[in-house]
This record gives structure tokens, sequence and C-alpha cells, in this order.
């Protein structure tokens, strides 16, 4: 099925909607060739309301997140910039959160950053000036037009940041709370870890509403394909902070080594999980990591039937314009009164 | 900082920056023994020890002062050195035993680097920490 091209809707603009959002994030190119970031963008761009940027994941230098944002904006999709505490000071991370902001690079995402031990170059100095929270609390800073020593900017840079959240990782539960802590530091947004175990993620979440915090802040959960049952190990044994159960392990390994069967079968299992995690409470949505897999993208979300919030939108608004009188636009209508019921509670 | 000092000490250590200076140098060497041997002190400077179920959260290989990253491994060791425990594992574990241990849940402000390695006793006598801190 093919959907008219939505507009595009600003990240802050398609959670105040109270739409179900989509994001997904790509891999940046190894090297410096636009196209390749440009074509890993276009796979996606059409399912999503914005796209991840990456900023050394592992620990492995890949293009600048600043640069590779840019690029995305420039195509017209809304980037989400990582930006991790592990390779800048405190100075160079507020010259570049403004140079991005100039290219139009708005979301940005704090994170701590994966160790240099686990990357390509374990030997460089690690930095860590700030943490994630107080990255958040920068970012925040910035936005109501103060450098961290209390310099004015003027204008101030229209941030939009959001930080993430590990689900799987102990002290379980304190991972809630950190969560509140990250929120009152000013996170708009929560992006998580990917989720394989359920149960744990429902755990969490019930916490999380126990809190308040689902309707303070738009909580997507992280999902993504397994390719292989090597990768489903490898993601298991040898990646800090991930939770891989077993059971789907097995899933991977019954699959046999054909690609299509057990690439189907990681769509699959990727796309269930997505249904389970539909019936936990307190979710804005979903982000996608296809994890350099993003030929992937279209087919979970066509399975999924994930539809991003804009695409969602101007349906609605192409639907009542049409025909007023419709079925089709009574119930758009009461989708239409439930959008705005969510923008008073979001705004 | 939560543990607050009456304000005429803070002047008279504010006014007497020699003796101030004097004084670190005499208690700085105490200070880091003491707390090296029962805390594993770095001496950043700002001791948020009692903040954290007391457990020193710059023995955390990135340094982290508002709880653990999402790397800590499933048995609660950490991503960086598996043969350690996680410091934000026994920090949480450690703050519920405390009357306080709510205050592991504040917002620590970024570092002042330009006080790591003196003295946290008289720093926070002389209540001059944090200048950057927002
Ligand atoms: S696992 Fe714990 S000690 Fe290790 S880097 Fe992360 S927060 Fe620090």
């Amino acid at each position: 099925m093919t959907r008219p091209i939505a507009p595009v809707l600003r990240l802050e603009e398609a959670f105040r909607s109270g739409l179900p959002v989509v994001t997904c994030e790509i891999a940046t190119g190894d090297g410096a060739d636009p196209d390749e970031v440009l074509r890993r963008v276009r796979l996606v761009s059409d399912h999503v309301d914005a796209v991840n940027v990456p900023d050394n994941t592992a620990g492995i230098v890949h293009m600048a997140a600043w640069a590779a944002a840019a690029l995305l904006a420039r195509e017209g999709v809304d980037p989400i910039m990582h930006v991790t505490c592990r390779d800048r000071n405190r100075m160079a991370l507020q010259s570049d959160l403004l140079g991005a902001a100039a290219l139009g690079v708005r979301n940005i995402l704090c994170l701590t950053g994966d160790h240099m031990v686990h990357g390509d170059h374990p030997g460089a100095k690690p930095v860590f000036d700030l943490d994630s929270l107080q990255l958040v609390s920068l970012a925040t800073v910035l936005r109501h037009g103060r450098y961290l020593s209390g310099r004015e900017i003027r204008p101030a840079p229209a941030l939009f940041p959001g930080a993430t959240e590990n689900p799987f990782a102990p002290p379980y539960d304190f991972r809630p709370l950190r969560l509140q802590k990250k929120v009152e530091a000013g996170a708009r947004f929560i992006q998580t870890q990917i989720t394989f175990n359920v149960k744990r993620f429902a755990a969490f979440m019930e916490r999380v509403r126990d809190l308040g915090l689902d309707r303070t802040v738009p909580i997507l959960a992280g999902v993504a394909p397994v390719r292989s049952a090597r990768s489903a190990r490898y993601m298991r044994e040898r990646v800090p902070g991930m939770e891989v159960p077993d059971a789907i392990v097995r899933r991977m390994e019954q699959a046999g080594s054909e690609r299509a069967r057990r690439e189907d079968e990681g769509i699959r299992v990727c796309v269930e999980i997505i249904e389970q995690l539909r019936e936990v409470r307190g979710l804005a949505g979903f982000h996608l990591l296809p994890i350099h897999w993003e030929e992937a993208v279209a087919e979970i979300a066509s399975r999924a039937r994930l539809t991003p919030a804009r695409a969602s939108l101007s349906a609605h608004v192409e639907a009542t314009a049409r025909d007023a009188g419709s079925a089709d636009a009574r119930r758009d209508d009461r989708e239409g009164a439930l959008l705005n019921r969510h923008r008073e509670h979001r705004a | 900082m939560s543990i607050s000092v009456p304000a005429p000490v803070r002047g008279f250590f504010r006014r007497h920056p020699r003796l101030t200076r004097a004084l670190e140098l005499a208690v700085r060497p105490f200070e880091a023994a003491s707390k090296k041997v029962v805390f594993g002190c770095k001496m950043c400077g700002q001791c948020i020890l009692h903040e954290t179920g007391m457990t020193c959260p710059m023995g955390c290989p990135k340094t982290l002062r508002n709880g653990p990253c999402g790397g800590v491994r499933m048995d609660g060791r950490c991503e960086v050195i598996p043969g350690m425990m996680c410091v934000w594992v026994k920090a949480e574990r450690r703050s519920r035993w405390l009357p306080w241990g709510g205050a592991i849940l504040k917002v620590q402000p970024a570092l002042d680097w330009s006080g790591a390695g003196s003295s946290a006793w008289i720093n926070v006598l002389a209540d001059r920490q944090g200048k950057e801190a927002s």
C-alpha cells in the first residue's frame, strides 16, 4: 500500500498530537560519503516521524552526529542527534549543540555513551566531564537562553532534549527513579533500550505509571529485529546492558541459516514484540533500532501496522475534508476530539 | 550541597584565605587517607558520599554522579571492568539502609573540576564548590 507522503511534523509536534509516534535509528556512514547516509535514511523516512543519528556508537568512530543530522535536516527529515559525554567536555558540548541548532537540528538525545574499551580506540582518553543527566540539564539551560556559565545567549537555541532509559540493566528498582531524575532535569521525551523481555519492560512501565511519568513525558519503547541466531547470541553475550531471552535465541536457531528464512523469523519476532508492547499502558509509540538493517523497517512497519503521527494526522485531515457525512469521518472526528484532548493534556 | 554551614563560619574562611589554605594543607592528607581506605575516595573535592549510599561515584569508570549507565551487566558488574561490581548497584543497595537514603534521587550538578584534589571538608566550610554548577 502506498501512502501519500505526509508533511514534516516536528518531533515535538508529533508528540503533542497524542497520536502514536514512530522513530528509527540509522547507521551513519563509515566515512565521509553523504550519499551513504541519505541512502539509509530514505529506506526509513516514509515510516517514521524522526530519525536518530548515533554518536560513535559502541565507541567506534563514525561521521560526526551533527553533520549526519544536518544532512537529514536538509533532506526534510527531522533528525534526533545523539550526544554522548564520552568524547567532549562541557565546552565542546555546548558549542556543538549551538552549531547543530543553527543547522536545523533541534532534537537531541542525551546519552552517557558506550565506553571506549569496547570500541576501536580503547586507548583514547575518556572524557565524561558531564553525565547524561547533567547533559540534559545543560541542554535545558541552553534552551532557556544561558550558557552553563550563566552568560546569556540570544536568541536561545530551540532545543528539544530527550533521554534514554534501560529497563533491562540492574539495579532494576532504580531504573524508573532514574527516569524520573531525567525528567526532573528537563528531558522532554524518552527512548528505551531494545526490548526483548516484554515482561521486564511491563514491570518497569508499571512503576513508571505509578510515578506518573507516562503522563509527563512521552516514552517510546525500543524494538529491533535480529537477523540471525549468531547476532542474537552476540547481543546476549557481548553487549552489556542488553537482555536477550533464551527463547528468542532458540527461535532464531530453529529458523536455520538460510537467509530469507532467518530474516523473516527475525522480523516476525520483532512484530510480535510490538504487538505485546501495545498491551502495555503508558507508551507514546515505538523506537526502531534496525542495527545496520534499515531494509527491514518498511516490512516491520507494514506487518505491525506502525504509522507515524504525521501520516495519521494528514490522513485524518484528508478524510474529514473529503466526506464530512460518512461513518469514516465520524470515526475520524472522534479521533480528532481525542487528539485535541491529548493536546491540552501534553501542552 | 545539603550540609549547611552557618554563615559566620563561611564568612570567616572567606576573609582568611591564607589561613584556609594552611588548614587545607593540614587536613587534606588526613581526609584523603581516611576516605580512600573506607570509601575508595578519589578526592574530587565535592564530596557527595552521603547522597550516594556512602559509595564514591568517582570509582565509576565514567565518573557518573547521577546513577548507573545503561551498560550494567545482568549480574550487576561493571560494563567497563567486568571484575568490579558497578558502583551504582552498590550505592543503590546501600542507600536503602540509610535513613536519608532518598538523597540518591537528588539531581547532582556538574562537578567543578577546578576543585579536584582539594579537601572537600574545607570546601564545605568555606562554601567554595560547584561555582559553575547549574
Ligand atoms: S556499569 Fe556502573 S560502574 Fe561501570 S561504567 Fe556503568 S555506571 Fe559506572
